[in-house]
């Protein structure tokens, strides 16, 4: 076994396998996180939501997704068709790729890269293609505004993230996944983690990671009271499918994020208790719920007034963190609680 | 391995650069250009240069190919018009390119290649410290100078570009949130009990 392994073709199998295991987890988790959303909004309504089909309605994914598959694709008339089908698969597909470089636990990671949240960024910068190209290739004109909404806040909202991560960067010395969370390591636990250092970010982060994976309050771009359902007014079945699919992935990536970056990752919250890839699913599943109960309790934001948080308050913010934390990290200030490269490398 | 890669990058990046010219949509330009800036980011990342092949990604691909494809979607060009608008100036076109195409051969010809320069190229990152670190060690101790001032010259032209743009247009009505944040509910609002079927 050993010595297959060590072939190029045994390697080539086992990093097959590797992804599959990964995928296969995403897309598992993905079925639950649909129910689980559901379930939490109709709490908070007083609802009981999905429970009909299986046990306590843990099926009615299932069914959904089935029932998706099923229907009739329409493509509209005069719709660039190739661009047409290949806007859902790129949501998708990229939304999978991210989790490439995200560790589960101490060297549970598909790919330990030197630039692994680089990695991620720039792979989640690329699923506003999937927005954009659906939206154009309808041809029709409710899509193409929703579209064009939808890009603007991404693309704004990108900009804060981006400032965010890289003040967690300046703490680290380092951008590999792992060491960011090895670098928060430490006698004290949950104290040792970055979200006491970099609380303000935090706040910053999960508000614009709403506003990135276009959830609500900042739903705008699939308003259903404006824009009937914004870029996917014309797509039915599969397609549809894929784009709600790769929404929710991209979501469970941003939990996966603020755990890994601010909330240690794999580490156990109490000095003592083994650390495992339990925290961390038990972290992303926390942070899921906070994803879930903010949809459910807070209303619409106005479009002038997202652009306006994003661009004069959340850009500014976490551009002047970044400065602040390059002094604390430099100067070493409370004996270098923002500043742990000895352990980052 | 390697140069299974190697060439699949470097065949997309030709092929997908020739089809940004020849596809008939500008928008179907716009998106092999994405798959043109992809692939050179794969040819980076062969190079050993994984921290530019990201920033290509993120600059290039996500922030610049969405401005690109903002503008050209919304574009409404009549593209019969411009073809025969084309016709008219080919000679003189392709007259240019033959030039061009002359003087590029006698230059390249003439280019010698040190034996030692393949293996420079490849060699991007310095023994026992990685990508971003000497990037950085360049950028912000060697030439922090250089650097700065070139990060001037943007800012001036950023700063050139709002100035040239920006009016206030007194007939617009504008929002203004803070002023609307500051109403005060208990003035702005008032609640009425209406009687069934008498109205206000």
């Amino acid at each position: 076994m050993a010595e297959f392994i060590a072939t190029p073709f045994g390697t080539f199998v086992i990093i097959l396998l590797q992804a599959i295991a990964m995928i296969a987890f995403v897309m598992m988790s993905l079925i639950f996180l649909v129910y689980g959303d559901r379930k939490i909004w109709a709490a908070v309504q007083m609802r009981r939501g999905p429970n009909v089909v299986g046990p306590w309605g843990l099926l009615q994914t299932f069914a959904d997704a089935g029932k998706y598959v099923l229907k009739e694709i329409v493509v509209p008339a005069g719709a660039d068709k190739f661009v047409f089908f290949l806007a859902p698969v790129m949501s998708m597909v990229l939304a999978i790729l991210a989790w490439a470089a995200v560790p589960m636990a101490e060297g549970w990671v598909l790919a330990d890269i030197n630039v692994g949240i680089l990695f991620i960024f720039a792979v989640s910068s690329l699923e506003v293609y999937g927005v954009i190209m659906g939206g154009w290739a309808s041809n029709s004109k409710y899509p193409f505004l929703g579209s064009l909404r939808s890009a603007a806040q991404m693309i704004s909202y990108e900009v804060s993230l981006g400032l965010i991560i890289i003040g967690v960067i300046i703490s680290t010395g380092s951008m590999n996944m792992s060491d960011i969370v090895r670098a928060q390591d430490g006698s004290f636990g949950l104290l040792n983690w970055y979200w006491l250092p970099h609380f303000p970010m935090l706040v910053l982060f999960f508000i614009s990671a709403l506003a990135e994976t276009n959830r609500p309050p900042f739903d705008l771009p699939e308003a259903e009271s404006e824009l009937v359902a914004g870029f996917m007014v014309e797509y039915s079945s599969t397609p549809y499918l894929l784009f709600m699919a790769g929404e929710y992935i991209a979501i469970w990536l941003m939990c996966a994020l603020i755990s890994l970056l601010f909330f240690g990752g794999w580490l156990s919250p109490i000095p003592g208790l083994p650390d495992g890839v339990l925290w961390m699913f038990l972290k992303m599943v926390f942070w899921f719920f906070m994803f879930g109960m903010v949809k459910a309790i807070t209303p619409r934001y106005r479009y002038d007034q997202l652009m306006r948080i994003g661009w004069k308050m959340f850009l500014p913010m976490s551009l002047g963190w970044v400065v602040i934390v390059a002094f604390l990290a430099k100067f070493e200030v409370f004996g270098a609680f923002w500043a742990r490269f000895a352990i980052g490398g | 391995m390697m140069v299974f890669s190697f060439y699949l990058f470097a065949t997309l990046v030709v092929v997908s650069g020739i089809m940004v010219v020849l596809a008939r949509n500008p928008v179907h330009s716009v998106l092999w250009l994405i798959l043109t800036f992809s692939s050179a980011a794969g040819l980076f990342i062969l190079l050993g240069a994984e921290f530019v092949a990201m920033i290509l990604v993120v600059v290039y691909v996500g922030a610049i190919a969405v401005l690109f494809l903002f503008v050209v979607m919304m574009l409404d060009v009549d593209f019969t018009a411009l073809k025969g608008e084309m016709a008219k100036y080919m000679p003189l076109a392709g007259l240019i390119a033959l030039v061009i195409l002359v003087q590029l051969g006698l230059a390249i010809g003439n280019w010698q290649i040190a034996p030692q320069a393949g293996d420079l190229r490849a060699a991007v990152t310095p023994e026992g410290i990685d990508n971003t670190r000497a990037l950085g060690l360049i950028l912000y101790d060697q030439y922090l100078y250089l650097f700065e001032a070139s990060s001037l010259v943007l800012l001036v032209a950023m700063i050139g570009a709002i100035m040239l743009t920006m009016r206030h247009r007194t007939d617009v009505k504008r929002q203004d949130a803070m002023a609307q944040m500051q109403r005060d509910p208990d003035v702005q609002l008032k609640l009425v009990d209406v009687k069934p079927g008498q109205g206000l």
